[in-house]
């Protein structure tokens, strides 16, 4: 990240994170966080547990015999693999184009002040 | 295919053994003494001084997660009841989206050194923090215990040493390195000998995993095949043979698995490695980078587990001195002879070493800074005095564990580390995820969650079948049976119950956090405004 020299330097001692946080841009950024990890997460999870129950209750169907000897458990397996890393790849390909833009746009503004004079300016503050 | 004289002595060469271990530590000692000219500040000797790259980073952290659990434990599990094993590989896999999710980047910007940083940032800091210690030095005992214990298994298989003193005297060789390591190294030290670890291990199970193919031309399927031909049961390609044998143990799997996959993300030693890079992102990359290789390796081990089956068989392993902890190495023996066992087998010491060194330095980083800096010394240590307390903590810490080490040779190393997910997962992971997430959470809610996870994951362990009531137990005996808790794995009991005690006691507790604390938290954990910054020299 490009100003990390200069954000070294800065002193955030008398920022108010009350007012950052119920600014509507952190909002809105908490949102676009929530919004995607907590379901993503959940679905993972869902579809992780529905393997384990399936290895657990449902034996036969897991040893049906798909190609030669390889059968539906370990192409399942297999599955979880893949999809850990399709997970992992969109998460980051989310975090570059969705996420960090607005977390840095936000901690440079604060760091410079724009932040707060933006806040200023605002209506009914 | 394979000659095995004896069961009792060691197949290949013990010499040529010592001699391909000796030389890895050789080198590793003159990287660790190069990388420890910096180590100045407690930054740099936790931290590494947050100069890693995530590509870096990544590595050791997968040098540092791909425990002999994982290597000769899933192996040998695969090889011995098939495809069983292989669910212990995806749940330690799956486990990593908990952490690239949730917790990577929001811990990296929140705390400075230790988990206790992050859990205690916006609650009173003393209860919290000695908690946060506490259930760190737990869970890193567990985990030490199992690497010790696998070292000792792993020698009497190695150099051809049955007996328990020998075993002893190569514990405590394990653990004197281990110290010199984390004590010369710091993280930094730590850190370069988990990377070429990691770089040892992947590259060695790679080559294993493609001679195991090109021996049945490339098709696994006949891979399988013979694998199921020569342990004389077909059974061993399907789910069940370990775990499906009873309702209990189908139950037991189910509490297995949550541990499995809910754990990773609150191992302290995992956690602090977030800590050796200078953002967020570059956490972020290290994860990614992690992922990758963590899960290529675990597919190689589906793949080696079999090929344990077929080219050695499960009754060659078993009998084997060390049992199926041995499937690996004896694996390589029966590829490329001596000379492969012998660079597996420095490959197996490697990692336990690297492994051990990381815990070690996780545990007394901890003790350091959340007990003595922040509590003994409230917040104001004199200058050095600090990493000078985290230095006299690592030789108590490596004593301590070659002597639990000594203690736990022969315990199996699977299920041992498997109990350190648990406590884990129970202790921490409720506390990290709502002072993370939760707003209303307070810091009685957090003392209930992880004294009630901690305390109700170890006694649950403590009167379950693994330490009484049978001749496979701890106790070794029928006659003492204690074992009224009736599954292996205390997780589905004690994961759920850290979660509702500290969810309940918050909503319950009529004294209020520093709303303000709170705000700053959570704007830091998703702008990474204010986040430690890697030091310069």
């Amino acid at each position: 990240m490009g100003n990390d020299a200069l954000s070294a330097e800065v002193d955030l001692s008398h920022v108010d994170y009350h007012a950052v946080q119920q600014s509507p841009e952190f909002q809105k950024l908490r949102k676009t966080h929530r919004s995607f990890v907590f379901p993503v997460l959940a679905a993972c999870l869902v579809w992780y547990f529905a393997y384990v129950l399936l290895a657990v209750y449902a034996v036969e169907f897991m040893s049906t015999r798909v190609f030669g000897s390889i059968n539906i458990a370990m192409l399942l397996g297999l599955a979880q693999v893949v999809t850990t890393f399709a997970v992992t790849m969109w998460y980051v390909r989310w975090a570059d184009t969705h996420f960090d833009p607005k977390a840095e746009q936000i901690r440079d503004e604060i760091e410079t002040g724009v932040f707060f004079d933006k806040a200023d300016e605002g209506v009914a503050r | 295919m394979l000659h095995l004289e004896a069961a009792s002595t060691s197949p290949g060469n013990p010499w040529l053994n010592i001699g391909i271990f000796g030389a890895f530590v050789a080198i590793t000692l003159v990287i660790v003494f190069r990388a420890s000219r910096n180590n100045k500040t407690a930054a740099d000797y936790y931290a590494a001084g947050r100069s890693f790259t995530g590509g870096q980073n990544g590595s050791a952290i997968a040098g540092d997660y791909l425990s002999a659990a994982s290597f000769l434990g899933i192996v040998g599990a695969i090889a011995t009841t098939g495809y069983d094993g292989f669910l212990y590989s995806i749940g330690f896999l799956v486990a990593w989206l908990v952490a690239l999710l949730l917790v990577a980047e929001l811990l990296r910007n929140t705390g400075k050194f230790t988990m206790g940083d992050v859990l205690s940032f916006r609650l009173k800091q003393r209860p919290v923090r000695i908690a946060a210690a506490i259930t760190t030095l737990a869970v890193s005992f567990f985990y030490l215990l199992a690497q010790m214990a696998g070292a000792g298994g792993l020698v009497s298989l190695l150099l051809g040493i049955g007996d328990g003193v020998g075993q002893a005297v190569v514990i405590t060789v394990v653990g004197g390195l281990m110290i010199l390591y984390v004590l010369v190294g710091g993280m930094k030290g730590t850190t370069w000998v988990q990377i070429i670890k990691a770089v040892m291990l992947i590259v060695g199970a790679g080559v294993m995993t493609v001679w195991v193919l090109a021996l049945n031309g490339f098709d696994f399927s006949a891979l399988l095949d013979r694998a199921v031909e020569v342990a004389g049961n077909p059974a061993i390609l399907d789910p069940g043979l370990k775990y499906g044998v009873s309702d209990l143990a189908k139950v037991d799997f189910l509490s297995l698995g949550l541990a499995l996959v809910l754990g990773t993300a609150a191992l302290p030693h995992v956690l602090m490695r977030f800590y050796t890079v200078p953002t967020a992102k570059e956490a972020r990359k290290s994860v990614v980078w992690a992922i990758w290789l963590i899960g290529i390796f675990y597919v190689f081990t589906l793949v080696l587990g079999y090929g344990a089956a077929a080219l050695v068989g499960p009754e060659v392993i078993a009998a084997a001195p060390g049992g199926p902890n041995s499937a690996a190495p004896l694996l390589a023996f029966a590829l490329g002879g001596p000379l492969l066992l012998g660079i597996i087998s420095a490959v197996a010491f490697a990692t336990i070493l690297a492994v051990v060194a990381g815990l070690t330095i996780t545990a007394a980083a901890s003790f350091a800074h959340d007990i003595y800096a922040s509590v003994v010394k409230k917040g104001k240590p004199e200058p050095g005095a600090e990493v000078k307390v985290a230095r006299r903590t690592v030789v108590i810490i490596g004593i301590v564990a070659i002597i639990g080490g000594i203690g736990a040779n022969g315990q199996n190393i699977a299920f041992l580390v498997a109990l350190a997910f648990a406590v884990a997962a129970s202790a921490n992971l409720p506390t990290i995820v709502y002072s993370l997430f939760w707003k209303r959470f307070t810091t009685r809610g957090a003392l209930w969650s992880m004294y009630g996870g901690l305390i109700s994951a170890i006694v649950l362990i403590a009167f379950s079948p693994v330490v009484s009531g049978s001749a496979t137990s701890m106790l070794k005996t029928e006659g003492i049976n204690f074992a009224w808790f009736p599954l292996s794995n205390p997780g589905i009991v004690s994961i759920p119950l850290a979660f509702l005690l500290g969810w309940i006691v918050s909503v319950i507790d009529n004294r209020r956090e520093d709303p303000a604390k709170q705000s700053e938290m959570e704007v830091r954990s998703l702008t990474g405004i204010g986040a430690e910054k890697a030091t310069h020299h």
